[in-house]
């Protein structure tokens, strides 16, 4: 069960996704190389799950009954890496250590290398897949924890999506759901100029899925929308979630430009003191 | 002759040698596995009778799951099922998975590390009539450059029985290559097998060469080693089902014994068992070499013998290349 998210909780989260936010700029700033506006965009859909969604215990990742949180766009780890160290998992220090030699924290997530990734992804397309393997061994099981697949809107162009989809309503795989990070964007442009996508919605509906919407900003919504989806029987379920790729830093928002590549120090300053300050709106409590 | 250590068919080289296709061998080890381990799951790409998935289907049918005309969907649902604490094993041509899968199985299944087991069905030219769509290959080379993943070519439907069972104790990643015709039964329900061993299936006395042979053309090997004892060449044949891990040292000490090899193989000739063989002792003791194998071609359709010798693969051109690298020495 998850809890209904009370107006405390939801101001800490608020702040904690900004926090999120600051320390993906400085982590990939360190790296030197990696992904920008996606993992700015996820931040407050992370911030949900690893803080209030998922049922985890960070200092057992291997626990049988956690829920499982499949990451399939791999390149956007940097949230992911971020929100794991501050829940606990790892040591906040080790995020400087992003996409260097020996470190655990790889380009992209390499699942033997880091305890809590529960799979390896990258390539696109595969992460659906792979959390059907682990719904169906739940079920086979009869072990109730859930499984949840997050996904980019661009690798809906990628056949295995919807090889996965079509098996997960065939089999009913009610304990599984899929978050789509409905941005627009994809590395050569806006995604209905590279292939059209649209309507998203009616393509799952089509494939037999529950499906909501939801903005991906507005936590209290996306955590309302989860609590239904885990709801429905008989069916997997989807949450599109409408983000605004690289949201919170002005510069970066909606730019496609800042798919897959970090600031330099002189553009990391401004992002830090935007998200700071709230793109300007209050004094920054850092400074 | 024939080593009598190994308990070997002693018909292998009558001409009514009893014929059965690898792929039955799979689908009895299947079963077998499907009843003494319960996390032993299958999936199967739309291809449940001929790749003899049917019989775990029927027998455990809410372990089995079909994923229809779906590769990379099986290959990496399979990898979900693995790393969730299962058995799984997959199924399909080999020009499918891991042909089309190639990357999915990388990734998802073997940078990953998940337990799978890869069943490539059809390989080879004796796949026949359907053509070389379906007669895989390349499959060797694409699982064999992957990281840690056992590569195990069967020579026979009892051989083929072994290394399924064998392939389920192994924890990690293991590539099983089938056939689809009937195939020249060499050896017994006896015969040893142990997954990383090459065994000498001929043996003459002062060899002057060594075959090794994998999959069903080491009856081929058989086949032109008694013809070249009988006209006082001695070779020795060795089996080798487990291209990854490599037997190394055993490798190295037949070599070493018959002073030049000749590799045998259902395959193309690059990076299948002739490219293991050979980068191995590049390495170690330099040989003279020959292969048997596809030469930058595709094969055709066919009755398989008719392949076999037309692309050649058979008895005659094993002979012929015995006689030129023992000419190289």
């Amino acid at each position: 069960m998850i809890d209904e998210l009370l107006e405390t909780k939801l101001v800490e989260l608020e702040k904690k996704a900004v926090k999120i936010r600051e320390m993906i700029i400085e982590t990939l700033l360190e790296a030197g190389s990696g992904h920008s506006a996606g993992p700015l965009g996820m931040a407050d859909i992370f911030c949900a799950f690893y803080f209030h969604i998922l049922n985890h215990d960070p200092k057992n990742p291997d626990w049988p009954e956690r829920d499982r949180l499949v990451l399939s766009n791999g390149h956007i780890c940097p949230v992911r890496y971020v929100s794991m160290a501050l829940a606990g998992y790892f040591p906040v220090e080790e995020l400087k250590t992003l996409r260097k030699i020996d470190s655990r924290l790889q380009g992209h997530p390499h699942r033997t290398s880091l305890p809590g990734l529960e799979t390896t992804s990258g390539p696109l397309g595969e992460g659906i897949s792979q959390a059907i393997g682990m719904a169906l061994a739940a079920k086979l099981d009869g072990a109730p924890h859930r499984i949840y697949c997050l996904t980019s809107d661009g690798e809906h162009q990628e056949g295995n999506t919807w090889e996965a989809a079509m098996f997960a309503a065939r089999n009913k795989l009610d304990n599984l759901t899929v978050v789509v990070d409905r941005n627009n964007i994809q590395i050569d442009g806006f995604t209905e100029d590279v292939m059209p996508l649209e309507s998203l919605r009616a393509k799952y509906e089509a494939f037999n899925w529950e499906v909501f919407e939801a903005d991906g900003h507005n936590i209290k919504m996306f955590v309302d929308t989860i609590r239904e989806a885990v709801a429905v029987h008989q069916r997997p379920s989807v949450v599109i979630a409408h983000t605004i790729p690289g949201r919170g830093v002005d510069f970066m928002e909606n730019k496609f430009e800042w798919h897959g590549k970090p600031p330099n120090a002189e553009e990391a300053k401004k992002a830090l003191d935007e998200l700071r300050t709230l793109q300007g709106k209050i004094e920054s409590e850092h400074q | 002759m024939l080593n009598p250590e190994l308990k070997l068919n002693e018909k292998v080289f009558d001409e009514d040698v009893e014929q059965m296709a690898t792929r039955e061998g799979y689908g009895e080890g299947l079963v077998e596995l499907g009843e003494k381990n319960p996390n032993v799951v299958a999936l199967c790409a739309d291809l449940t009778e001929s790749t003899k998935v049917e019989g775990f289907a029927k027998k455990f049918p809410e372990r089995y799951f079909e994923v229809g005309v779906a590769e990379q969907n099986m290959a990496a649902i399979a990898a979900g099922l693995a790393i969730s604490g299962k058995v799984p094993f997959i199924s399909s041509y080999a020009t499918f998975s891991p042909g089309k899968n190639w990357e999915t199985i990388r990734t998802t299944i073997v940078y990953n590390q998940a337990n799978v087991k890869i069943a490539g069905h059809h390989s080879g030219i004796v796949t026949g009539p359907d053509g070389a769509t379906h007669q895989a290959t390349e499959d060797i080379a694409l699982m064999r450059t992957l990281p840690k993943v056992s590569v195990i070519v069967p020579c026979d439907s009892h051989q083929a029985q072994k290394a399924t069972i064998a392939a389920c104790s192994l924890n990690g990643p293991v590539y099983l290559r089938f056939t689809r015709d009937k195939t020249s039964v060499i050896t017994t329900t006896d015969t040893p097998f142990e997954v990383g061993k090459v065994y000498k299936y001929f043996q003459s006395e002062s060899p002057k060469a060594v075959i090794f042979g994998t999959g069903h053309l080491l009856y081929q090997a058989l086949l032109a080693a008694g013809e070249l004892e009988g006209e006082g060449t001695g070779v020795t044949v060795v089996n080798v089902p487990t291209i990854k891990p490599l037997d190394v040292e055993a490798v190295l000490n037949l070599v070493k014994e018959a002073g030049a090899v000749v590799c045998v193989e259902d395959h193309q000739i690059e990076g299948g068992l002739g490219g293991a063989i050979a980068e191995l002792l590049a390495g170690h003791m330099p040989a003279p070499m020959e292969f048997i194998g596809l030469r930058n071609t595709f094969a055709e359709s066919g009755k398989p013998q008719e392949l076999i010798e037309k692309y050649g693969l058979g008895k005659e051109a094993i002979v012929a290349a015995v006689k030129k690298v023992i000419l190289r020495k």
